[in-house]
């Protein structure tokens, strides 16, 4: 199957999938997926090629021939031996190292926030304005909105401002208990408050979920279901954003490796299992809509270079960041790039940033949507786009 | 020992500059008790209503601030946290048993063996934390100390630990009782030394593998940008690798399951952390570190503001904040005198009503209200339902600890399954009366609502929409309800 796979991947590589048209604006569908607690992107995607990197990593480094093959210089975690590497090998996923932001704090929380609000560094911030909902509005009058949602129990900044974004964690879902007339009482109660539009929002959402995972519940009652963790919320993402959400957000948290993360296996490779398998998931049950769908994922840092004394790694700054979608032109390692070795480390510690986000993201919003200069400027003020001709 | 430093004169005199002292609120309505209630416990009921009223609202604060060492629980409560292991067992000699447990089944060569003893050290951890949870549930219920309750909870976010990290289930309990309880109104550098010795602490954020050589940061850090400084407080990187190297060696003893410092795992070189520099001489190199971070002007700020959005407002005012700050830094950081100036705001009472509840605070407020002094037999279904709405107990993985803010919790999605927690409370019992265990008790229990309170105070504050929905109830089991989901209910 993989060799298959992978055959086919190289066949169709240089024409149908290079060639194959950005989605189009109407039908697009994105999805960032969030990895809280700065991911060790140097074991994910190895710098098999640089002696420097095992030597600085002793404990916890990969050896080359057991990563998956990418590049003369790069090889993937084997972790994504069975989900994300097929979708490589289709040319269906790209890699951006030396990624992330001119944030210097090494803080989880400032520097998610910061990207999460996409605002031009050193101004004043609006905690209220995050560039998803920027682009909910900017694309707002032409397109017909696109539906914005959040599959976790909060709003999330990034998600934050004037448009209505719906929000639902997926990883437990309840039967409802209120029904139709007493929801229609309560939303009463709140029709001329300011949660007035949160309380509409909130039932229907519920109800579109029940929707959709009626098929599921009745899996689940007969003891059908297959998957579980991250897997079975990605599925439901995908059944969610099949038909009734174009624009989506998720995250996953525990990747914050101080101690024993592990090489080749351990625990950031169970991480990464667990995370490829849903990134596996939603492709496979998203089905043909997977050619119109693109997913990002970031997370707020990279790690040190080199492991600390607990054979983990400590707060960083440059990280990788992927894409993948069914007409992402992939196969490749994208972006500015520099040679791994100890004098481009950055500050001797970390991966430099030379794809700044919103420069990234921006190229990428560009080529989905088809943004205007001005769009972009309205989603990341300040910010060139950089076109990494990743559609 | 507090007293005693409020008198001197020389605090006086700094307070009297710092703020001119002010009268604590006056409140003199009965729905103007209820404001002040809703914001200064953990919800009004009943018996916290008629505890207001008999001393009148300036004395009943002062007492808040200041309350007993030992809290008058009602019994059946105190009985029931009496039982648990918590209170019989110390810490320590839980947590070293539990560690020769899990060394046990470690070196069992049979699987299904091996697993099944995994398993049950697993359910012993996980019963150990629901206890202190149960505890913490109880106390929010019940006491009567209701502003060192909030406090507690304030505190044990602040310097937030996450449960299911390794075997801190086991400790989260006594993290609360010694290190968080003791200290929820009383000084903030006592506070930052008792979590900087726990073993709690020292665990969730990888201290115990600190050591010289072999530096780990992550305390370091959060305990300059969670804990005092705040992100922007003045720090460097520098700044967090010194601290680092002055935390090397504050670990655990692994037999004994206590706080310990390793001198031969400690950099004895010369650090300079924030500007000053601090001679290797070991564990007293850590008390002139937090001597510096805990006068730090932006240690006040950092702290009074998130006092401030605890107990006034999302966006508290600057001129408050500085007010407090000023309270702190000449009071050496006593939290109860710094309180004290918040309550006495004009901003304190302007925003009673406005601050939109937490799930904590939404559950808590709810069960208060529904039962009063009726003591329930188990806090399991609080536990459930907190779990739904994304606020479990000691369960925040990250160290920031649980948002404070409208924004954060009234989402879409919040919102819908906050509706379903309302109709789980008011329908029935939900189990709240029913006791775990082999043998559970169970006592007749039904929410009631529509009580002395609801016709003397909160019926005045409800809005036109809200008393229009009750009136269309069906029964009484919907009125409790559309009570509960009413915007009135959902602030504090």
């Amino acid at each position: 199957m993989n060799r298959r796979l992978f055959l086919k991947g190289l066949a169709s590589l240089p024409v149908a999938s290079r060639l194959h048209a950005a989605p189009a604006a109407g039908n697009a569908r994105f999805l960032l997926v969030f990895l809280r607690g700065g991911y060790d992107a140097a074991n994910l995607l190895v710098p098999v090629s640089s002696g420097f990197y095992y030597e600085s990593r002793p404990n916890i480094s990969i050896p080359r021939d057991e990563t998956l093959p990418v590049s003369a210089e790069w090889g993937l975690h084997p972790a994504l031996r069975g989900t994300v590497y097929p979708l490589w090998e289709k040319g269906q996923a790209a890699f951006v190292p030396f990624a992330g932001t001119e944030d210097l704090s090494r803080s989880h929380f400032e520097t998610q926030d910061s990207i999460e609000l996409g605002q031009a560094p050193g101004g004043s911030r609006n905690f209220q304005s995050g560039f998803l909902n920027r682009l909910v509005s900017v694309l707002g009058a032409p397109l017909g909105a696109p539906k914005g949602i959040s599959f976790t129990d909060q709003l999330p900044i990034v998600f934050r401002g004037e448009a209505q974004i719906a929000n639902s964690a997926l990883r437990n879902i309840g039967k409802a208990g209120i029904d139709a007339r007493q929801s229609t009482l309560i939303a009463d109660m709140y029709r001329n408050t300011p949660l007035g539009p949160q309380v509409a929002e909130g039932f229907a959402v519920r109800e579109g979920v029940m929707r959709e995972m009626a098929d599921e519940m009745e899996a689940a009652n007969r003891n059908a279901i297959s998957s579980k963790g991250f897997e079975l919320e990605a599925r439901r993402i995908a059944k969610l954003m099949k038909e009734q959400y174009n624009l989506g957000f998720v995250d996953v948290g525990g990747w914050d490796t101080h101690v024993g993360e592990g090489g080749a296996s351990g625990a950031l490779a169970t991480r990464l299992d667990e995370l490829g398998r849903g990134l596996a998931a939603y492709a496979d049950e998203l089905g043909p809509a997977w050619r119109d769908t693109v997913v990002t994922v970031i997370s707020e840092f990279g790690r040190t270079f080199r492991e600390n004394g607990n054979r983990g790694t400590d707060h960083g700054h440059g990280t990788v960041y992927w894409v993948l979608g069914g007409a992402v032109r992939g196969g490749e390692v994208r972006g500015d790039q520099a040679s791994v070795q100890p004098g481009t480390l950055f500050q001797n510690r970390d991966y430099p940033v030379l794809n700044e986000y919103r420069a990234v993201l921006g190229g990428l919003f560009a080529r989905m949507y088809g943004l205007s200069g001005e769009q972009l400027e309205r989603i990341f003020p300040g910010a060139r786009a950089k076109d990494l001709a990743l559609l | 020992m507090r007293g005693n430093r409020a008198l001197t004169p020389i605090f006086v005199l700094l307070a009297a500059c710092a703020a001119p002292p002010a009268n604590l609120p006056e409140a003199r309505t009965g729905t103007e008790q209820l404001l002040l209630l809703n914001r200064v416990t953990w919800g009004a009921n009943g018996a916290s209503a008629r505890a207001l009223a008999q001393v009148g609202s300036g004395r009943w604060l002062e007492a808040q601030l200041r309350p007993p060492e030992k809290d008058a629980l009602p019994p059946e409560a105190q009985a029931q946290i009496d039982a648990m292991t918590l209170s019989q067992r110390p810490a320590a000699e839980l947590a070293a048993e539990l560690e020769r447990r899990r060394k046990a089944f470690e070196s069992i060569a049979d699987e299904e063996e091996r697993k099944a003893a995994q398993q049950a050290y697993q359910q012993e951890l996980t019963r150990l934390g629901r206890e202190a949870a149960s505890r913490m549930l109880l106390r929010a219920l019940y006491s009567p100390s209701q502003l060192r309750e909030q406090m507690v909870w304030f505190w044990m976010n602040h310097f937030n630990v996450h449960q299911y990290k390794a075997d801190i289930r086991a400790l989260v309990g006594d993290y609360e009782e010694r290190a968080i309880r003791p200290h929820a109104l009383g000084r903030f550098r006592d506070l930052l030394a008792a979590t900087a010795r726990h073993p709690a602490m020292l665990r969730y954020l990888d201290n115990e593998r600190n050591a010289a050589g072999r530096l780990n940061e992550n305390y370091a850090r959060e305990l300059m940008e969670l804990h005092t400084l705040g992100v922007d407080g003045g720090y460097t990187q520098r700044d967090v690798q010194e601290l680092a190297r002055i935390l090397t060696g504050f670990g655990i003893n692994p037999e004994r399951g206590e706080f310990e410092f390793h001198p031969r795992r400690h950099d004895l070189g010369e650090k300079i952390f924030l500007g000053h520099q601090i001679r290797g001489r070991g564990a007293y190199e850590l008390e002139q570190a937090l001597d510096l971070l805990s006068t730090h002007p932006s240690t006040a700020r950092f702290v009074c503001r998130k006092l401030a959005v605890y107990l006034v407002s999302d966006e508290p005012s600057a001129a408050l904040v500085e007010r407090m700050a000023a309270t702190f830094r000449s009071s050496d950081g006593d939290i109860a005198a710094t309180l004290r100036v918040l309550f006495a705001s004009d901003d304190f009472e302007k925003s009673l009503g406005t601050k939109f509840k937490d799930p904590l605070h939404y559950v808590v407020s709810a069960v208060r209200l529904a039962y009063d002094d009726k003591v329930i037999l188990n806090a399991g279904p609080m536990i459930n339902w907190l779990n739904r709405m994304g606020e479990p107990p000691y369960a925040r993985q990250t160290p920031d600890g649980y948002p404070m803010t409208r924004t954060e919790w009234a989402s879409a999605g919040q919102l819908a399954v906050r509706f379903e927690i309302a109709r789980a409370v008011g329908y029935g019992a939900a189990g709240l009366f029913r006791s775990e265990g082999p043998q559970p008790a169970e006592r007749p229990a039904f929410p009631q609502l529509s009580n002395a309170l609801y016709h003397e105070s909160l019926q005045k504050t409800l809005g036109g929409p809200t008393r229009e929905a009750l009136e269309k109830a069906g029964s009484p089991q919907e009125w409790n309800m559309l009570l509960l989901a009413s915007p009135e209910f959902m602030n504090r």
